[in-house]
């Protein structure tokens, strides 16, 4: 991880392709308040890029806006070169949008692996009758998905609580069932709300090896929301700084801890 | 023979998701067909056919569509018994309408048209929640009793307003009208029920019922992950209510033989089905059939022993029968919310272990 950090974002063979997603001059309103104010930043395709900020920045409501949750009042979503009309979540998630909570959303009466089948079912495409009567396309999609899902409990080293259900996992491995169902979509962007919020120093070493090795095998584009600045300077290519709404900072983890206004922004300006 | 896994591998995903992983459960499910279809047909008389077999399989029809509904989808319905009414009407205008068509077309055309009805009365499920919801199912349950008493064309303009069943055949064998045998009438339902539970049961292990319970548990989460949460409720409220006409239309045509809709058909119906997926467990097909067999078997039950053997007066056999009824729905909720399924999954777990638990 140590040796990541250093690296530009393409020392380490990486590849950072063109822009993928781009949020043109962003403003949220609820009512009177203004949640974010004019923001604009791009995520290019393949890097790990970091949102961070105080306690309410706007950070969470910058990851609603990307996944659909809120519709900004002013400014311009573009995804794959497209600008993106106002749509709802699930239209969102067909478009290879996925996401994790900060407050876990897992389906607690399920199991692990029907969890992480759910994420697949944007692909999963039989109709009901076929369903109904288990002929046909059901079992055979049903098999062919299974297959994958097992990839990735392989991946994230899962494979002993497949059948547990959800609702009796500790807290840890909750997050890590969570990231299985987002990366069970397949997603060209994955958005992670604070995947290491609660978490001891083991399993934010497990979790940022994961998040690590999705970016380097799958090729996943990654946006990402943590407070442990550890972490985000040595997971990301990139980030992005907000406080009060606005956008303060921008670039390299380097050049954002040398940013006055961040430094500000954290450690607070002494008033004469 | 023994109640375990061991040295029972599965080698294929197709093997893993099966309904009975276990040999020996496998094995037990059969032997409970072989014998509901081949033994019990010749063991069956009027009484036991009409008081406890045919209005156990109807009831446990009815209860896997409100299970799909409630236990699956996690959406509050009161208006089972008035989509009842609709699969008993819709079977009633059917075959009076094409008398020479075979009653099996019939019963389910009634469950096609009680899922249309169904989906109407879904549409509200997308803005309101929970009891918000059974309010307004609950205005189905009324409005539809009501359309069926007041509008002559339900009964054909009929005297009594009642509609009344004509005699049907299937395979040349009468199974509904006066001269139905036990067995007859017995097996329709008999075929019906185990073929709508295999069906749920697929609907409930692919991506339909993953959709179902993926908005039953976090609606929010199941958007995320690309559930349009309107198709999924409907679809839920089309396939319940489907189960819920056939299980009316059979009530009518195979058990009662002539119905009056406020008496067959009316709020108790819907409050007495949802009980049986109370006790019997929140979504569960095997719980479906134990809350059914339990709420009819009961009165049967405390009939027998309190006034026949006894020699209690009817009516308070009857009084009896509520109190139990109501304090069992309490210690349920209190004690094991998942029903008696949860309770017949511990014993499972338990046997599996057994004779050795540690």
């Amino acid at each position: 991880m140590n040796d990541m950090s250093q690296a530009a974002p393409t020392a380490d063979g990486r590849k950072i392709g063109g822009v993928l997603m781009e949020m043109k001059n962003i403003t949220l309103r609820f009512g009177g308040v203004k949640a974010i104010t004019d923001i604009s930043f791009d995520i290019r395709e393949g890097e790990i890029r970091a949102i961070i900020g105080p306690n309410g920045a706007g950070k969470s409501s910058m990851l609603n806006v990307i996944s659909g949750f809120y519709t900004p009042q002013e400014g311009e979503v573009w995804f794959r070169g497209q600008r993106r009309q106002p749509m709802k979540p699930y239209e969102v998630a067909r478009q290879g949008i996925a996401r994790t909570f900060q407050n876990i959303a897992l389906f607690d009466g399920m199991t692990v692996l029907d969890n992480i089948m759910t994420g697949r079912l944007t692909m999963m495409k039989s109709g009901l009758l076929a369903q109904a009567l288990w002929w046909g396309r059901a079992e055979a999609e049903e098999v062919a998905h299974r297959a994958q899902v097992e990839k990735i409990i392989d991946f994230l080293e899962i494979q002993a609580i497949r059948k547990t259900p959800v609702g009796r996992l500790p807290y840890g491995l909750k997050k890590r069932v969570e990231l299985a169902r987002a990366l069970a979509a397949e997603p060209k962007l994955l958005l992670l709300d604070e995947p290491m919020a609660g978490m001891n120093v083991e399993e934010k070493e497990d979790m940022s090896r994961f998040i690590l090795d999705v970016n380097d095998e799958f090729g996943t584009t990654i946006a990402l929301i943590e407070h442990d600045m550890g972490v985000v300077m040595d997971l990301s290519d990139r980030v992005v700084v907000m406080d009060y709404g606005k956008k303060i900072g921008d670039g390299t983890p380097a050049e954002v801890r040398a940013n006055q206004d961040v430094i500000d922004a954290y450690l607070g300006v002494a008033h004469d | 023979m023994f109640y375990r896994e061991a040295g029972d591998f599965k080698t294929s995903y197709r093997d893993d998701g099966q309904t009975f992983p276990i040999r020996f459960d496998r094995y037990r499910y059969y032997a409970v067909l072989v014998f509901g279809f081949v033994v019990l047909p010749f063991l069956l008389n009027d009484y036991w056919t009409n008081a406890v077999f045919v209005p156990f399989l109807i009831y446990a029809i009815a209860a896997i569509g409100l299970n799909i509904l409630v236990g699956y989808c996690g959406q509050l319905s009161l208006g089972t018994g008035g989509f009842m009414a609709v699969g008993a009407y819709a079977c009633y205008k059917l075959t009076t309408a094409f008398p020479d068509v075979n009653i099996v077309f019939h019963i389910l055309g009634a469950g096609i048209v009680t899922a249309l009805v169904g989906m109407l009365f879904g549409l509200p499920s997308l803005r309101i929640k929970g009891f918000y919801l059974a309010v307004a199912t609950l205005a189905a349950q009324f409005f539809l009793v009501w359309l069926f008493n007041r509008v002559p064309w339900f009964y054909n303009y009929s005297a009594s307003g009642q509609i009344s069943m004509p005699e049907r055949t299937v395979l040349g064998i009468p199974v509904t009208g006066a001269s139905v045998a036990p067995w007859a009438g017995y097996l329709v339902c008999l075929v019906f029920a185990v073929a709508l539970a295999w069906m749920a049961r697929n609907l409930t292990r692919g991506s339909v019922g993953r959709r179902w319970m993926a908005i039953r548990d976090m609606d929010i989460a199941a958007e995320i992950i690309g559930v349009n949460p309107l198709k999924a409720k409907l679809t839920a409220f089309a396939v319940s209510s489907f189960y819920v006409g056939i299980a009316g239309a059979l009530f009518f045509s195979v058990y009662l033989g002539a119905v009056e809709v406020g008496e067959a058909f009316g709020i108790q119906k819907s409050f007495a089905v949802l009980f049986m997926i109370i006790i019997g467990g929140l979504g569960s097909i095997f719980g479906s059939f134990a809350g059914a067999a339990f709420m009819v078997v009961l009165p049967v039950m405390i009939k027998l022993v309190l006034v026949d053997t006894l020699g209690w007066p009817t009516d308070l056999g009857a009084h009896i029968q509520l109190m139990v009824v109501g304090a069992l729905i309490i210690v349920f909720l209190i004690a094991e919310p998942h029903g008696m399924a949860q309770l017949w999954r511990l014993t499972k777990e338990k046997l599996r272990l057994w004779p050795f638990p540690h």
